[in-house]
């Protein structure tokens, strides 16, 4: 084998790239269906446990729907600066495409303050996770939402520190479009979660 | 430490010296540079799937202590402590369990996934090489944590489904249950992406003309298995990080008080557990369906009604969890409708059965020892399918639940079902994965010491079930229980020859293993696609990819004499560079487990972030792979077909009934 390693020279790749690509997407699409099913279950579980609230506060007293809103609005919205940013991408605008990713990061980070701001508030009020099984699976399943969004961010400062160093080449750019397609997934997550735990939980 | 019971401290030297004694043996035959740089950094789908395997077999070796102390404490336990205290044998019930259903039967299938399947549909590798490497050694990272386990701390007495609230804080203070928690969670994730990794391989890299409907039966199999690991396996991650968050974190998942809902629990976890019966038991049946063909030296009778089992048992798969909790106390209506379904699965399992039968029908039977596990494995797994028919009736679980009855019917599932399908396996595709078969004799009689000690391990356990033997006794006060057990104990002695048996068959092979040499890559007169590489198969396994025409591609590429045909030239092919990254990520993750264990904060974080810089480092790789120049791939093809021309008579012809290699027609 060792005799064989050692003929190995390295060229570039010739062009069946494309198909990596699709594989990779196909793939990523496939993880993101995975991921549907935890959320699925931590619904689920939501829902079984909304009403233990073992004579703690339920969703009325604790949530807000300002501040809901105001989560859904930024997310929302950086899904939409999320999109310009492909567009642009698919334009070649390298600039256009930094500005645009550095909007939607702001306004994911603006999500997080707020969820962060929420779950503290929570906490001090002596709501947090520990109270009762309804705020077990409500931190959980909010919070598995958020850690989400916090990888998701993660992955975009690294793809700007790429798109800044590499440029908008083959590979970046195909990143680029499953991190799109992780941030929009979250994104209808989050409708999910308005309209499972907010609404229900003030109505 | 494990200084509280001699038996525990020696299983901790065991473990302990076993590791010293591999690392001695490595250095001093100097594997290091090469066990670095050929297989822990290996990409190669094939290196990937013999490394799993080796894991499956050191794990099978654990496992099967664990079972034979269980059957030697029950045998002498009558009115007696035994030599076992009680919480070191809750322990040996949990860890045998853990072991053997997440360490020793899913690295085995995945293994064999890895071997064969892109051999089998004409690809060059997996889609996503590197994070196969990363599934192994996420894989072996949560093993890792089951064998030191046994050296620091202790391991879960909660069995190997951990029900809460036992397994909760208040009643199971100790780390045992976080080990299970975390080797289960770690390795969890390693399944879920081989799960979307031979998927998209099925999927998307097929060779030019092999249609879904042309595949080989193993290959459906694994493409089934697949999606059942990609939509169950969330469920264990979910219900595990649950009871984490409880033990961890204080939350109310699943205690006794504070809202907590341990049923919950139990359905999560069977949400996955069910599926992840067929997950073992489906690629076992592809392995069955190849074997029964290739020495029956016929086609595979029916083919589409075994992908529509397939297809049907994965999907009713998911229909049939609550069977294992009909005594919680649902309504009639929803036992009934689970009960029904249950007997419903059985449809498309004996519509595979037949087929089986009906391929053996009117063929010209061969009895090496693949087909040897294939019978043993058909006439066991109905006794025990048929066992399972009746628990699935609820008046009749209600009177057998947790009792033996129940431990010997999914051992009679699991053992012909599962771990005869791998050994059939092991032993059909060791050829292709060495270069040289394994000796028949020592295989023959592995398989006779199986199935010998399977029957004698396990009808008692029925009977035992019957006379009301609840599972996991420690101890027991009745007389008439302790016959059934002791010969019980002597079915796991000759199991225990079994495995003896392999070994010595391994040894001898390799002592023999000039006389044994596979020159022509085709040792069985095989039908599929994997036949036609060479044994062991160059890196980018086809240096053409084949054209395929038809179910059982390589016959017929036989018939139509194209099989070792010589292309006018070669071309420049794309292989994946190896990486140690996946190692790395392995290592971390166990750090990861290690620390949240002991609740060890700094060096959970700090190998978080390991992790993410692994990722982040490969993710900006842009070259992940080379070209390997059409020279070399000519040399080794040069090679290949200098050996093809020195290959001697294929064995199979002094076989008594075989009936010859297809005809070739003359090329069109």
């Amino acid at each position: 084998m060792s005799a064989v390693a050692a003929n190995f020279t390295e060229t570039p790749i010739p062009p069946d790239e494309a198909r990596g690509y699709e594989e990779k997407a196909f793939g990523f699409w496939v993880y993101l269906m995975s991921d549907a099913v935890i959320f699925a279950l931590l619904f689920a579980t939501y829902v079984v446990m909304v009403g233990n609230t073992a004579g703690g506060p339920d969703g009325a007293t604790l949530f807000s729907l300002t501040r809901a809103s105001g989560e859904t609005a930024l997310l929302l919205t950086s899904s939409i600066t999320f999109g310009i940013a492909t567009v642009e991408a698919a334009r070649g605008r390298r600039d256009m495409v930094l500005i645009w990713l550095l909007v939607t990061a702001a306004l994911g980070l603006g999500f997080l303050f707020l969820e962060f701001g929420e779950f503290s508030s929570m906490i001090s009020e002596g709501a947090g996770p520990q109270r009762s099984g309804f705020l077990s699976s409500f931190f959980t399943l909010v919070g598995t939402h958020g850690l989400h969004v916090s990888l998701g961010l993660f992955w975009l400062f690294v793809m700007v520190g790429q798109i800044v160093t590499k440029g908008l080449t083959a590979p970046v750019a195909s990143r680029l479009m499953r991190l799109g397609l992780f941030w929009h997934f979250l994104d209808i997550i989050w409708v999910a979660i308005f309209s499972i735990v907010y609404l229900p939980g003030l109505l | 430490m494990p200084f509280y019971s001699a038996i525990a401290a020696s299983g901790a030297a065991v473990t302990v010296l076993g590791g010293v004694a591999v690392m001695a043996v490595v250095t001093w035959f100097r594997f290091w540079p090469s066990l670095f740089g050929e297989w822990l950094s290996s990409l190669d789908h094939k290196k990937i799937g013999i490394m799993y395997i080796i894991v499956a077999f050191i794990m099978l070796a654990r496992g099967f202590v664990d079972a034979a102390m269980m059957r030697a404490q029950q045998a002498i336990a009558y009115n007696s402590d035994g030599y076992l205290p009680p919480s070191h044998f809750d322990q040996i019930f949990s860890s045998h369990g853990t072991i053997m259903i997440f360490f020793m039967a899913m690295p085995f299938l995945t293994g064999l996934f890895n071997l064969i399947v892109p051999q089998q549909i004409g690809a060059r590798d997996v889609a996503f090489p590197f994070m196969n490497s990363v599934s192994l050694w996420l894989t072996s990272a949560g093993a890792g944590l089951v064998l030191i386990s046994l050296v620091i701390g202790v391991f879960s007495t909660a069995g190997w489904t951990g029900y809460p609230p036992y397994s909760e804080t208040q009643y199971s203070p100790d780390v045992g249950v976080d080990y299970w928690l975390w080797a289960v969670l770690v390795s969890g994730v390693g399944s879920t992406m081989g799960g979307i990794n031979f998927l998209v391989t099925i999927v998307k890299c097929r060779a030019p003309g092999m249609h879904f409907l042309r595949m080989p039966l193993f290959t459906w199999t694994a493409l089934i298995t697949s999606i059942l690991m990609i939509f169950a396996f969330p469920a264990l991650t979910v219900v595990c990080s649950m009871l984490a968050l409880d033990r961890t974190l204080d939350f109310h998942f699943f205690t006794n008080g504070d809202g907590g809902n341990m049923m919950n629990y139990i359905n999560l976890f069977w949400l996955w557990g069910h599926p992840e019966v067929y997950i073992l038991i489906l690629p076992a049946f592809g392995v069955f369906s190849e074997v029964v063909a290739v020495f029956s030296q016929k086609r595979l009778f029916a083919y589409i009604s075994l992908v529509l089992a397939t297809s049907a048992i994965g999907l009713l798969s998911f229909c049939v969890w609550l069977h294992h909790f009909f005594t919680m106390g649902s309504s009639e209506t929803v036992n009934s409708f689970f009960g029904i379904m249950t007997t419903i699965i059985a449809v498309p399992t004996g519509v595979k059965v037949f087929d089986w039968l009906l391929t053996m029908y009117r063929g010209r039977l061969i009895f090496k020892p693949p087909m040897l596990f294939t019978i043993g494995f058909l006439v066991t797994f109905v006794i025990g399918g048929l066992t399972g028919v009746l628990m699935a009736i609820p008046p009749v679980d209600y009177m057998v639940h947790n009792t033996t009855f129940l431990i010997a019917h999914f051992h009679n599932m699991i053992i012909p079902g599962v771990l005869f399908g791998f050994l059939a396996g092991y032993m059909y595709w060791f050829p292709k994965a060495f270069g040289f078969k394994l000796n028949e004799w020592w295989g023959a009689a592995s398989f006779w010491c199986w199935i010998i000690g399977f029957y004698l391990a396990f009808m008692p356990l029925y009977v035992l079930g019957l006379m009301g033997m609840p599972r996991r006794m420690e101890h027991y006060d009745i007389a008439a229980w302790q016959p059934h057990l002791i010969v019980a104990a002597i079915g796991a002695f000759i199991i225990f020859l079994g495995i003896v048996c392999l070994g010595v068959q391994l040894a001898v092979s390799i002592r023999d293993r000039k006389q044994l040499l596979d020159l022509t890559g085709d040792p069985w007169n095989g039908r599929t696609l994997e036949w036609l590489t060479s044994s062991p198969a160059a890196p980018y396994n086809f240096a053409v990819l084949p054209k395929i025409e038809g179910i059982d591609a390589f016959w017929h590429l036989k018939e139509h004499g194209l099989a070792y045909k010589r292309p006018a030239k070669y071309e420049p092919i794309v292989l994946p560079k190896n990486s140690l990254i996946g190692l790395f990520i392995g290592g971390a993750a166990f750090a990861f487990g290690f620390a949240m264990v002991w609740y060890i904060w700094w060096l959970a974080v700090l190998s978080l972030a390991a992790i993410a810089a692994l990722i982040v480092i490969r993710a900006s790789d842009d070259e992940p792979d080379f070209v390997m120049p059409a020279s070399t791939v000519q040399a080794i093809e040069d090679e290949r077909f200098e050996q093809l021309a020195k290959a001697p008579r294929n064995e199979m012809e002094d076989e008594p009934g075989f009936v010859g290699f297809p005809a070739p027609e003359a090329a069109k």
